[in-house]
């Protein structure tokens, strides 16, 4: 007789999200730049931000309260709602 | 939930051949049916009793939803309702209960009845399976005939790297009973998926882990208390230090359950310290998603990720235990779980005075991670019996011993700078003019556990700490 075991796993079903398409040009975009609070995080993205300024881009910085932890969601929201695209400092 | 059987109204036996007591009682079956009417339900043979004819319980659905656990028994019902109940054979009883006042004068005034066939260790979980397991939510998978069980859930991606006990409805139904938690409960959010979790997919994770029943309460929790914000799961997953849950249990409930604390406790060979551990790694993986190489980015990661829990050895203990120092009531069972690399092994074969043992462990505790590093990472002291009886023998308590350890370990920031002693880590330079300590003042915690014998302890290194990192958390295990 066959087997019959239960799924261990969250059963969860994936939603495929279709990536935005890539803007031509950053220029006169909102481009966010998120800080994870990893050290020296902040020199990379400060010499984007003057990269970034320079062609035209408007640039705005968050930062997460801590790299060990997901950001919160009030602050994907405002990254979401204010900006065209955003940059992730991952590491140190 | 399978329907419940109604019985009849009137006075219900239910037997089984295979009892010697159950024969003994036959005439008096008899009697009851002439004189006051009597339903039989015969468990095994259904041949028996030949007066009255019973009916045939084959699939003990009778006995099973009512609870017979001793044969006979004998029970009332009215308006389809069980009223009252006697089990086993006894005069007094029989005789009250079917108002006979003389029925089996014959016999002896009691005998003791036999197991009811529906709680018969080799039936009990195919009949909890059977009728019972409507209440389990999760989604079945079939397995073919021809593929290998174990194999089959490695190919499925269930498993830690070890085998796992395939989860069987009967497994599974078993493990609940290891708790009063009805399964549809949501135990935990479980990162990195944010999943809710409950109680039924904890037991299937627990079988799955190799867990008796008994643990069960143990893993729900351990998990507890991993997945709050304090202790910070998702990030003890992702970082790339090897760092996992350590779970360190406490309370006479651990000597009920027979974990370790004494003689290679760290180590292999004990059920219970080893399955509860890897419980909790097996939820995070298949009800979180945190799989190694995906969210887990370890560099290394440690042998303990597959299960790192162990029991502080409290009877032999000249101190408090850790939970009654976390804030736990004594005599009650409780997790702490620590974000901890594996263990690494404290020497001191000749202290014989409580001071140079303490230098010891300053010396020792001043190198984690590097000895340049302060204030950033926790650590558990696991102080071994030879070991602690050098501080109790000096009257020193669990304070004393922390505070005496910590007090030489107030480093100054000349020797931690960056560059200082030919190393570049450290702290930055406008700090050298402090005196830093190496932990923050509740940044050791100390376990009593270990084997009688060797002057040895063991130091469990932790991760990022505090608010950025992870914070030790103690949870009360609840049954």
């Amino acid at each position: 007789m066959s087997a019959v075991l239960l799924d261990p796993t969250n059963e969860r079903r994936v939603a495929e999200i279709t990536r935005l398409t890539r803007p031509a040009s950053l220029a006169g975009l909102t481009i966010g730049l998120l800080d994870i609070s990893k050290a020296r995080g902040d020199v990379f993205l400060n010499r984007l931000e003057t990269r970034l300024v320079a062609i035209g881009a408007e640039v705005k910085r968050f930062r997460k309260p801590t790299f060990t932890k997901p950001a919160p969601v009030d602050l994907r929201h405002e990254i979401a709602s204010q900006c065209h695209v955003v940059i992730e400092a991952l590491a140190d | 939930m399978s329907q419940r059987p109604t019985l009849p109204n009137g006075l219900v036996a239910i037997v089984k051949r295979d009892c010697a007591t159950c024969l003994m009682v036959t005439p008096v079956l008899a009697r009851i049916a002439a004189e006051v009417g009597l339903t039989v339900y015969t468990q095994d043979d259904p041949t028996f009793p030949v007066d009255p004819a019973a009916i045939h319980d084959a699939d003990l659905s009778v006995s099973w939803h009512h609870e017979i656990e001793t044969v006979p028994t004998l029970i009332r019902v009215i308006d389809g309702q069980e009223v009252d109940r006697t089990v086993g054979w006894s005069r007094a009883a029989w005789q009250a209960l079917t108002g006979i006042d003389d029925l089996g004068s014959d016999l002896s005034v009691m005998r003791p009845g036999c197991g009811s066939l529906s709680v018969d260790p080799n039936l009990e979980d195919e009949l909890r399976a059977r009728f019972s397991g409507s209440v389990l939510r999760a989604r079945r998978v079939e397995i073919a005939d021809a593929e290998d069980e174990i194999e089959a859930l490695f190919n499925r991606g269930w498993t830690d790297g070890l085998p796992v006990v395939p989860p069987t409805e009967a497994r599974v139904l078993r493990m609940l009973a290891g708790t009063n938690r009805a399964p549809s409960d949501i135990v935990a959010i479980v990162p990195p998926d944010l999943i809710e979790v409950t109680v039924e997919k904890v037991a299937i994770n627990a079988v799955m882990a190799g867990c008796l029943p008994e643990y069960f309460p143990w893993v729900l929790a351990a998990l507890e208390a991993a997945c709050t914000n304090e202790f910070n799961i998702h990030g003890v997953l992702a970082t790339t230090m090897p760092v996992g849950p350590v779970v360190i249990c406490n309370g006479p409930g651990t000597r009920d359950i027979g974990m370790n604390s004494g003689m290679n406790v760290l180590g292999q060979g004990n059920r219970a310290n080893l399955t509860i551990g890897r419980a909790l790694q097996l939820v995070i993986r298949n009800v979180g998603g945190g799989r190694p190489g995906e969210v887990d980015r370890a560099t290394h990661g440690n042998p303990g990720k597959l299960s790192f829990c162990f029991a502080e050895d409290e009877l032999g203990s000249p101190w408090s235990s850790l939970a009654a120092a976390r804030g736990i009531a004594d005599g009650a069972d409780a997790v702490t779980v620590f974000a901890g690399e594996g263990p690494r092994c404290v020497v001191d074969q000749l202290a014989r005075d409580p001071d140079s043992l303490a230098n010891t462990f300053a010396s020792c505790l001043r190198t984690l991670h590097n000895p340049k590093l302060v204030l950033a990472f926790d650590a558990v002291i696991i102080i071994g019996p030879e070991h602690a009886r050098v501080f109790s023998d000096a009257g020193w308590d669990r304070e004393r011993v922390l505070q005496e350890i910590h007090s030489r370990l107030q480093i100054s920031g000349t020797d931690l700078a960056r560059g200082a002693h030919g190393i570049a880590e450290g702290i930055p330079g406008h700090l050298e003019h402090l005196t830093l300590p190496k932990f923050r003042p509740d940044g050791l915690l100390l376990v009593h556990a270990g084997g009688g014998a060797g002057m040895f302890s063991v130091i469990i290194g932790g991760w990022a700490n505090g608010e950025v990192g992870s914070q030790p958390v103690t949870h009360a295990v609840r049954y």
